[in-house]
Formats: C-alpha cells, structure tokens, sequence
C-alpha cells in the first residue's frame, strides 16, 4: 500500500466510457511474441516470490532449512504444523495480535468514513461563509507526514489517560484517514445532480434528510472504495501501531507480531512463512472481493477535483 | 484481556461513536431553511475539525517547536539538530540512502508500470495478468519484507549444504558463489528498493492503464493512418496523452518512498548502512531517546514532501491551461 495520500486527478474523460474498438486494432501492433513473452516474464518475477514463500509455509520445518522450495516438487510433503506452530502461544503467538488487528481495523475504518461524509457533505452541499477556504485548508492536510505528529500525539495519549489502548490507534488511524477520505467523498458528492438536492429541498426535506433519503444510496460504491482503500491501509500498518502500542499481543496487530518475530527470529523460517501469509490472507481476500471498487476509488479520486 | 473483553471494547467504542454522530444528526435536525445551514455546516463539520486540530496541526506544530530542543527536550539548542543532519557521518549516510530510493523507485516501479499496462493491454487473459502485478499491494510492507528477505537468504558455500534463497540458488546454477545480499554496502540498499519497487509497480500499472484506455480512439486511429510504428505511437501519441496521468503516479510513488519505513525496519533494522530517513527518526524518537534529532528528522521528512506536491500541483495546472 501506498502510505501517500496524494489524490489522483487523472483525465478529464470518464475513464471507462471511452474504451475503444479502434485502440484495439492499433495495439494488436505491439502485441507481437516478444511483447507477449516478456509479459509473461515479467508476471512471472512478480508472482514467483510471493508463491516461493506461500509453498513454504507449507513444507515441514526441516525440509524448508535444509532445501529450496523448488526441490518440492521432485519430493513433495505438506504439512499445516508451521500454521500451527505459529498461531500457537509456544511457537510463534500470532492469534492474540490476530484478533488484535480485527479489532483494530473495524473501528478504525467506521469512524473515519462517518465523520468525512459529515464533513464532505457540508463541503459540498452546504453555502457558508469561509467554506473554499477550510476545505482548501483541510485537503492542505493530507500534505503532513504522520511522522510529524506521532510524539506530540503519544503524550497526548499519555496525559488523557489511553496509552497502551485501542483508542490510541482508533483515533490515530482516524485522524491520519479524515483528509483524503473528506476529498475523496467531496469529489463523489459533487457529481451529484444540484437538481436533485433542490428538488428534496423543496419538498421541504432538511439537510439531514437529504444526507440519508438522497445522498447516502448514491453513495455506495464511494464509501465501499474508501473503506477498502482504510481497510488495507489499517491492516497492514506498522509504524501507527508499534508507536502507539508497544510489542505486546495485549493490543499489537499482525504487522508487529511478525516483525517482532522477524527481528528475534529471524531464520525461523517455518515460522515467519506461515504468519506471513496469515496476515496476508485477510486484506488479499477483501482485495479480491471487491477490487472493482478498490480501482474505481484509486481512479476516481480528481474526476472532478 | 480475553478475546471477548477486546471485541466488547471494540463494540463498546463503536457505540459511543455512534451515540456521537447521532446527537449531531439530532441537534442538526433542528434546525431548518436556509438561515439553518450555518448551524447544520457547523455541526457537520465540529467534530473533523476538533480531531484534525488535536491530531494533526497541534502535534505537527509542536513537533517543529521540539525540532530546536536538545535530546531531552529541555534545552533550546537552535539549529543544531538539523546542522547534525547534514554533517554527522552517519546521517549523511540516511540522507545519501534516501535520495537514492527517491530517485530510483518511481522511475522504476512507473516504468515497469507502465511498459505492462501496454503490453496487456487489450490482451487475453487482461485482468488476470493484471491481477498478478496488482497483488503485492494487498500485501502489508512487513509481509512483503518477509517474502523478500526469504529470496535474499543466504548459506555458506560448504558441501552438503543448500541455499534455501532464490536468489542464491540461481547465482549458484550460474556457477557464481552465494552472496550475503543484505549486509554487502552499498549495494544492499538497492536489494531493499527492489521490494519497494514490486510492490508500487502494479499501483502504477492500474493507473496507467485506465489513462491508456482513455486514450480518444480518433488520435490513436489518425496515428496509424499517418503510419506511425508501435514505438512513435508509445513516444509521440500513448505518452503525452498520459501525460498527466504519469505526472501523478510519479509524485505518488515518490511521496511514499520518502515514507518509507516498515521495510527498512523489517529487514535490516536500519543497520549495515541501509537507514532512511522515516527509519532514522524511528530509531532516534524511540531507540535513542533523542527527541530533538527526531522531531527534526519528521520535520525534515516534511520539508521533503513539499516539492514533490508543488511540482505535481504545477503540472497538473499546466495541463488543465492546455
């Protein structure tokens, strides 16, 4: 994941309504056998290395120390021991930051999405005084290194009392999250037709009446393409986490989990194959599922900036 | 805490988030008509802004105010922290590894970005061979690190023992002896870019590719009409229509390369040369204890960031005049 927060203004064509059949025929061109098996080369050297440790994880503990994973084939075990091993609290530990990091994610990805489509409504719906200048003010924001924040905002925690909570990292994530998330939803609001904002007006329907009744179904697919974009972005955080909650399976994520057991274990490698992929087998999941959603919000980002 | 007492937090802090955007709703409600909207902006907005002025500019703001303390925070020491930066021996080293990630992974990963979205484009099997660049983004930065720091294992060249690293064994089918990739200065930095680059090549791609497909079907058809080859239509028609498209993927990448921190960490610990600037103020604020060094490393880190925005916002104003 990109820990940037830059939006994306692309073209100024909807993206995919201009597919054309004639680009079609004038690419054939390139598509010649060498073009095609450098292709395939190149999808091979960005699989192989993920499918080298995923094959791991699977081997018993001996066989990956003392050969390659290419020599399973010529003598395959398999086993689910490692996985075992590593979710267990003798071996690797990792069910406790588990469940840490569903307990991280959840929240962390709720309260930003709300709190932005308040804020992005007002951005966009709303005529008040001063309004271009705070949203110009509030997409500044995105600029700022988390980096910059995160000793200040420690001792924050410590003298309101939540160091070492969940809270730290629920607000923190939070926070980190409301500028872009606020520009994105903005940019989706605003395709909204003013037409049908009026019209609800005059019918007499409030603000808070239109954020639900006219705003809120339209916004789906919006909201789904943030949520996947902070899910990812949550799940595989390491630098929040291991600032604002230590190394200890009390609250830590995976991440941390793994890169502890990286840095005492580092040659364990039955071990750090197995959690690697345990931590990689929930976002790859939620990635898969709904990647449509992913790109059209990694797209759509300055349709109309 | 038991599993249960963890999710019943979880729930617990939902909840009371949930009582709070409610009292908002319900005092926003209230009020009607268009003289309201000064009221229901105000409520829509208090909460966002109160988190982003606690979290955000107070501590960015206080972090540069720290920038010109000492270790310990007490004594104001000017400029001293930042001339450490730039003469200290080792800093100069962060420094030097920094710019070289930044300089290396977004021509590369955007490169290599786009050189596939061309190559698929229109292809059989499009969105699966896409899927396959792309996949390394759902993989956190320690999970990649992992799977790479298993490609860069290293074994004695002894008999009877085997590498268990990709990369070794290869070296050694080519009749090469087995390196220790990761501690050999200064070339290990560029072992640790090579992560950072296959996992921000397939961002570029899907980018780049939705640029390309955007591409109007009437220039590309002209083009081929006036006879253009594959490589004038890459350099003279598929480049400068994504033009803006590049310009942003560009600064994107570069932006998190600056950033980059989780990597570093995981797979050398900053040691054997291989330290970056979000490492360095990593290992100052929280290793070291020196707080000073550290708040002006995130500052500097800052500092860094703004150029690279300020670029791309001037190119994008350009190609909109256009």
């Amino acid at each position: 994941m990109t820990s940037s927060s830059i939006p994306l203004p692309l073209t100024k064509q909807p993206v995919a309504a201009t597919v054309s059949v004639a680009a079609g025929r004038a690419k054939k061109r390139l598509t010649s056998p060498w073009a095609s098996l450098f292709a395939v080369v190149l999808a091979i050297l960005w699989t192989l290395p993920t499918f080298g440790l995923a094959l791991s994880s699977l081997r018993p503990e001996r066989a990956i120390k003392t050969s390659g994973w290419w020599t399973f084939f010529s003598n395959p075990q398999v086993t689910l021991d490692n996985y075992r091993a590593a979710l267990s609290s003798d071996g690797g530990g990792l069910s406790s930051y588990f469940v840490n990091s569903f307990v991280i994610t959840i929240p962390a990805v709720i309260i930003p999405v709300c709190l932005a489509s308040l804020a992005a409504y007002a951005f966009a719906w709303i005529d008040f005084k001063g309004r271009n200048l705070l949203f110009v003010a509030v997409f500044a924001l995105q600029i700022i290194p988390i980096q910059v924040t995160l000793i200040p905002l420690l001792s924050l925690y410590v003298k309101a009392g939540l160091a070492g909570s969940f809270w730290t990292i629920w607000l923190s994530h939070s926070t980190f999250a409301l500028p872009l998330a606020i520009f994105l939803l903005h940019n989706f609001m605003k395709e909204i037709p003013r037409e049908l904002i009026e019209a609800a007006r005059m019918d007499g329907a409030g603000h808070v009446q239109i954020f639900f009744r006219v705003l809120m179904p339209l916004m789906t697919p919006a909201l789904a393409a943030f949520g996947i974009f902070q899910f990812l972005w949550v799940w595989n955080d390491l630098l929040v986490a291991l600032t604002f909650a230590g190394g200890t399976p009390e609250v830590a994520p995976l991440t941390v989990g793994i890169a502890n057991l990286s840095g005492t274990r580092g040659t364990a490698w039955h071990l750090l194959s197995a959690g690697a992929f345990i931590s990689i087998v929930i976002p790859l999941t939620v990635f898969l599922a709904l990647q449509r959603f992913f790109v059209r919000g990694l797209l759509a980002g300055g349709l109309k900036g | 805490m038991s599993n249960t007492a963890k999710f019943l937090e979880m729930g617990y802090a939902i909840l009371i988030f949930v009582a709070i955007v409610g009292v908002i709703l319900f005092i926003a409600n209230r009020f009607s008509g268009r003289k309201g909207d000064r009221a229901v902006a105000s409520a829509f907005l208090a909460p966002t802004l109160i988190v982003l002025s606690v979290g955000l500019v107070y501590p960015g703001l206080r972090t540069v105010y720290e920038s010109f303390f000492d270790a310990a925070g007490k004594a104001f020491i000017g400029l001293d922290n930042y001339s450490t930066i730039f003469t200290d021996s080792d800093e100069i080293t962060v420094l030097r590894n920094t710019v070289v990630w930044v300089l290396i992974t977004p021509f590369f990963a955007t490169g290599i970005g786009l050189l596939y979205a061309i190559l698929v484009d229109k292809a059989r099997l499009e969105s699966f061979a896409k899927a396959l660049i792309f996949l390394p983004m759902a993989i956190s930065f320690v999970g990649a690190s992992i799977i790479w720091k298993f490609i860069y294992e290293y074994r004695p060249e002894q008999s009877g023992i085997k590498q268990i690293g990709l990369l070794n064994q290869v070296v050694v089918w080519l009749g090469g002896s087995p390196q220790q990739w990761l501690l050999n200065k200064p070339w290990n930095n560029v072992f640790l870019i090579v992560i950072m680059i296959w996992i921000q090549a397939g961002f570029a791609m899907t980018v780049l590719s939705a640029a390309i497909k955007a591409i109007p079907e009437d220039i590309v058809e002209a083009a081929r009409l006036d006879g253009v080859k594959a490589w004038g239509m890459f350099r003279f028609v598929t480049v400068p229509s994504i033009r803006p498209a590049l310009v942003v993927v560009l600064t994107t990448i570069g932006i998190a390369t600056l950033k980059v921190f989780d990597i570093v960490r995981t797979v050398t610990g900053g040691q054997f040369g291989t330290s970056v600037v979000a490492n360095e103020f990593y290992s100052q604020s929280f290793r070291a204890d020196n707080q000073g060094l550290g708040a002006a490393l995130a500052v500097l880190l800052f500092l860094l960031v703004i150029p690279i925005v300020l670029y791309n916002i001037r190119q994008l104003r350009a190609s909109e005049g256009r």
